[in-house]
């Protein structure tokens, strides 16, 4: 009973297929049945596996339920299923890591991939949701990205944060006059879910951003006639060295972008979204922060539109 | 049919699926295009350009949802806050009808995110059609089920494809999107007659229509929507028009996605079979 049944939420496969599809238990067995089948990984050569968890073998299991036809087996009609499930999620997650892949190569990504959907396959109705566990899995088995566990966890954070900032929820924002009309310890601000605020151990902002531009390149290149001339001019990105950055994602006008922020600035924001109050979150700040200072911030926050009135 | 009651009386021409690469095109050209079908999913979201972009695709055309994860055959009850995401999103595009997939997918709360083929029994008819049924309640709009492309079938399974399909929506009530290209898929990997399909589904209740490109393998084919339209998905598509009616029809084009006039082009090539199927139908000048 190996990594398939690690799946959250799904529950055992039955023993064997049901002979009638009868009651609404019935069509839940087949389906439990045939799902465990579908997302277990796939063989080294993008097969269907030989054996079941029970020991039987895949031709049996397949054979109690699936009709074969004069081209196809019952197992290879199965493993036409497992492939896509596989194939369709391994791009999915292809397409929303271009830095993580840069960070690993090829190989090293799909396999991740793999162990990660495995233990944690698609628990959403939505495939935008499916990278949502990812940096958590990382941080729980990190030996499938060693040596580069820390950059591999902080390139996956920033990532999801793109999703989120690409079509997170925004609420009203907060209007100088509501802050004028609170006095300063009774306010409650909130800040918008679209954006990510994150402290990391490499700047992978501008890590993503060369890796993204060199992909863009390639693409450009790859599509001329003088493509291997092209192609092997573009510059390697190579991998940032360890430096503590701290960064927020959002969006402006559906547009994604990045800002860096100083580390006081950092923890205010945190204390904001987290709920404190204002005065205890500026206070979050640091004594060396000048009342200045925290003015532009704000200043320049609410003309982001980040913060709102807490719910 | 044209308008009925399961396309919300509407009389829609030829549409094509809206897809990124095309949305600056379609934003900036504005070309004539009679409906645009959206992947509900891709818009049930919190905010953002995606959002954002349909809006304004709104001001200029008409809209129809089209889900992928419905899963009206998963024996899993259907997931409240989805619904309410779902309605939300019917309120604000007010499609007149809304399609998904006569298909399981999830189970336990675990999604395959494939539109997995249903075991063609009675029991699971009825479990399929109470479901539609409750959703359609929910939702408040009228509901056509799509056939889908298969690779496998059960030996549990009491009946054809077709006989599955009409007892689903005569028991729910609902529409039918029949995808011709996904019928032309099934009848070449389970050998039978698409003919026999066409023929044998209730064609009062078919409220759109779906053409697409395929690819053929050694020994199956898959449904990858990456190709035009093939010549025998034509000719089905011919004889389903003149059985239903001249019938809002849209080309699924998702993968080696081409230009935006290739596809619209490619869609419009209906034209062509439906002038043949009216030619056909009309009564013999004296
Ligand atoms: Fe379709």
């Amino acid at each position: 009973m190996k990594s398939a049944l690690r799946a959250t939420g799904l529950k055992p496969p039955p023993k064997h297929a049901p002979k009638r599809l009868a009651t609404t238990g019935d069509v839940v067995k087949l389906q439990r049945l045939m799902t465990h089948i579908l997302v277990r990984p796939l063989t080294k050569d993008d097969g269907l596996q030989p054996t079941w968890i029970d020991g039987r073998p895949m031709t049996e299991v397949a054979d109690e339920f699936i009709k074969p036809n004069d081209r196809l087996t019952a197992f290879d009609r199965l493993q036409l299923y497992n492939r896509m499930y596989w194939f369709r999620l391994i791009d999915i997650m292809h397409d929303d890591n271009p830095g993580l892949r840069a960070v690993l190569g090829d190989r090293k990504f799909t396999r991740l991939v793999e162990a990660y959907i495995a233990k944690y396959p698609s628990r959403s109705f939505t495939l935008r949701n499916l990278c949502e566990r990812l940096p958590q899995f990382i941080r729980e088995e990190p030996e499938w990205t060693a040596p580069h566990t820390a950059l591999a966890l902080a390139v996956t954070r920033f990532e999801w944060a793109q999703t989120v900032a690409f079509d997170g929820e925004q609420r009203p924002v907060l209007s100088p006059a509501a802050i004028a009309r609170t006095p300063p310890g009774r306010l409650r601000l909130s800040l918008q879910p679209y954006v990510s605020l994150l402290a990391l151990d490499f700047p992978v902002d501008d890590y993503v951003t060369a890796v993204k531009q060199r992909d863009a390149l390639r693409t450009a290149a790859s599509n001329t006639v003088d493509r291997a001339r092209k192609l092997t001019r573009i510059k390697r990105v190579t991998k940032p060295r360890r430096r503590r950055i701290y960064v927020a994602v959002h969006r402006l006008e559906n547009r994604l972008y990045y800002k860096r922020l100083e580390r006081p600035a950092f923890l205010m924001l945190q204390a904001i979204a987290a709920g404190q109050a204002l005065g205890a979150a500026v206070t979050a700040g640091g004594r060396r922060v000048k009342p200045e200072q925290v003015s532009g911030w704000f200043t320049s926050w609410m003309g982001l539109g980040w913060l709102c009135p807490r719910k | 049919m044209p308008a009925n009651s399961f396309n919300g009386q509407t009389d829609y021409g030829i549409g094509i699926g809206l897809r990124v690469p095309h949305y600056a095109h379609i934003l900036e050209k504005k070309p004539v295009v009679d409906w645009f079908e959206i992947i509900s999913e891709n818009f049930m979201v919190d905010g953002g350009r995606p959002l954002q972009v349909l809006d304004q695709i709104m001001e200029q055309y008409r809209v129809v949802q089209h889900g992928v994860s419905m899963y009206f055959g998963s024996a899993d009850k259907p997931d409240r806050a989805h619904l309410k995401k779902l309605k939300a999103l019917v309120k604000r595009t007010k499609t007149p009808w809304l399609s998904d997939h006569l298909c399981w997918g999830s189970v336990d709360g675990t999604y395959t995110h494939d539109l997995l083929p249903m075991p063609y029994t009675f029991a699971s008819a009825r479990r399929t059609a109470e479901k539609i049924r409750q959703i359609r309640d929910y939702l408040e709009v009228p509901i056509c089920v799509e056939n889908v492309s298969s690779y496998a079938e059960y030996h549990v399974s009491e009946m054809t494809e077709w006989e599955f399909l009409t007892e689903v929506v005569e028991r729910a009530d609902c529409g039918i999107l029949l995808d011709v290209n996904n019928i032309y898929v099934s009848a070449k990997n389970h050998d039978f007659n698409p003919y026999d399909y066409l023929n044998g589904v209730p064609h009062h209740r078919v409220g759109q229509m779906h053409v697409a490109g395929h690819t053929k393998f050694e020994k199956y084919i898959l449904d990858t929507h990456d190709h035009p339209v093939l010549d025998p998905v034509w000719q089905l598509y011919a004889h389903a028009t003149k059985l239903c009616g001249v019938t809002a029809t849209l080309l699924e084009w998702d993968d080696k996605i081409p230009s935006f006039q290739e596809v619209h082009d490619e869609a419009l090539k209906a034209n062509e079979y439906i002038d043949g199927a009216k030619a056909a139908k009309a009564p013999p000048k004296k």
